[in-house]
């Protein structure tokens, strides 16, 4: 089955959270909406996939490869773009090698000592992360996710770790109104979850993430970490956000809180006393339906 | 005599009404009105505003009604009095439109706050193309893992009689724990 939709109702972030979680393989393509003048279940226009804007391809929960559809994102404009290539170079090995793919082309510049393996990795990566920083701030636009298709075998692929491009993708959103619908009540508390040293294993965290992680403990809540560190509402949501999409914390309620977390509502109602018989009966009444 | 009572929740066209029609004995009471705005009109031309109201007799002794809410969150004062005394709910989602995920995490966060009874998530529609599977679904909506989330056709009385089925075991389950 494909998961397709809009980034308007399921973010990017969301879309790296499910891929990470759910180990896949495959490409996930953006596209520019065209108007169907139709309504959505919530309302909203519809919007038909049209020109692919993006493809981001992932081999088991990992970035393996992001490209735009108007950015040229070959190798030797990848290579200048990140200073490893000079502009004159990268016009000449234009020119030579105009139609050598991207890994052979690799192969002749390392021959040649104009860079090393380290430095087309490096700059790949750079330059795939700063592909999906790009669309992480895309707020429209439909999607849609192929299991098993991947780029042609003659791009180069490197490997890159969805939790750090989540937690950096998490940074860069900055509309406090979506951080604070998600998280409207800073009496929460944090807990790590199950296994966390495994979870936090080539984890590279800010400097402010790691306060927040000192103060972890659900005896804590947010807003008295945010105080501890002397941060805004906005900064703890922020980090938060990011530290619970990458899975590295859970929110807890803290004891004592209400089960309701709406104000102004009347007390939780309470279940009906019924005896283990009288749903044992439904159950047999609904198996011989 | 004794009524027990299931409630069947979930955002606008997730497949309340259906649910109910698939599995009660009497014909669903039904209290649909014919759609007012032109943006619900496009997805089914009536809705329901009150609630939906199923029924399976079990003996003489014994009843289980079934109410559906009514979608539309502007209907939502309706849900705490629907939520009182359940035994257990269902959310319903359609799982080929993601547009209503976030409207159906935020439902059963609203009905878990409102009691706190045993519940299972039904990924409704699987038999449609765009329908996500039930695995991506529990990811999408963060379902923890001790929750049921069951694949579920509405309009198939089997797949129905699954997910209520589920909800009595679980319901079992936490008696006994």
């Amino acid at each position: 089955m494909p998961i397709q939709g809009n980034i308007r109702n399921f973010s990017t972030t969301q879309l790296l959270n499910l891929i990470n979680l759910a180990r896949k393989t495959g490409t996930l393509t953006f596209f520019e909406g065209v108007r169907t003048g139709e309504k959505d279940a919530m309302g909203e226009e519809k919007m038909a996939p049209g020109k692919p804007r993006a493809k981001v391809s992932f081999n088991t929960g990992k970035l393996t490869y992001a490209a735009l559809d108007n950015q040229d994102g070959n190798l030797i404009s990848v290579l200048n773009k990140a200073g490893k290539l000079t502009d004159e170079q990268a016009r000449i090995i234009r020119e030579r090698a105009k139609n050598t793919a991207d890994k052979a082309l690799a192969l002749l510049l390392m021959n040649a000592n104009y860079v090393s393996q380290s430095d087309i990795v490096s700059s790949i990566q750079q330059h795939t992360l700063d592909v999906i920083y790009n669309l992480l701030t895309w707020a429209e636009g439909p999607f849609r996710f192929d299991d098993g298709i991947m780029p042609t075998n003659d791009r180069i692929q490197v490997p890159i770790d969805l939790e750090n491009v989540i937690i950096e993708g998490s940074r860069r959103i900055r509309e406090a109104e979506k951080l604070n619908e998600y998280l409207p009540n800073l009496d929460f508390a944090l807990k790590f979850p199950e296994n966390p040293k495994e979870k936090f294993k080539g984890i590279h965290l800010s400097v402010e993430e790691w306060r927040v992680v000192s103060f972890v403990n659900p005896k804590n809540s947010i807003r008295q970490i945010a105080k501890a560190n002397n941060m805004s509402d906005i900064e703890i949501r922020r980090i938060v956000y990011g530290l619970e999409q990458a899975g590295l914390v859970e929110l807890v309620k803290p004891p004592g809180m209400e089960t309701t977390t709406r104000p102004g509502r009347p007390a939780a109602a309470r279940a009906p006393q019924v005896q283990k018989n009288v749903v044992n009966k439904l159950i047999d009444k609904i198996k011989s339906i | 005599m004794q009524t027990v009572k299931m409630v069947i929740t979930g955002p606008f066209s997730s497949g309340k009404t259906e649910f109910i029609r698939s599995i009660s004995e009497i014909e669903v009471v039904s209290t649909e009105r014919e759609i007012s705005t032109e943006a619900e009109k496009r997805q089914k031309d009536a809705t329901t505003v009150a609630m939906d109201f199923g029924r399976i007799t079990v003996d003489d002794d014994l009843v289980l009604y079934l109410f559906g809410t009514p979608g539309q969150r502007r209907f939502d004062f309706m849900w705490e009095i629907l939520a009182e005394g359940m035994l257990g709910f269902v959310v319903m989602v359609d799982s080929a439109k993601p547009e209503t995920f976030r409207e159906a995490k935020s439902i059963l966060e609203t009905f878990r706050a409102y009691a706190p009874t045993p519940y299972v998530v039904a990924a409704n529609k699987q038999d449609h193309p765009d329908a996500w599977a039930a695995d991506d679904l529990r990811i999408a909506l963060r379902i923890e893992d001790g929750v049921k989330l069951l694949p579920c056709i509405a309009k198939d009385k089997e797949s129905v009689k699954n997910v209520l089925l589920e909800l009595l075991y679980s319901i079992l389950e936490e008696m006994e724990g």
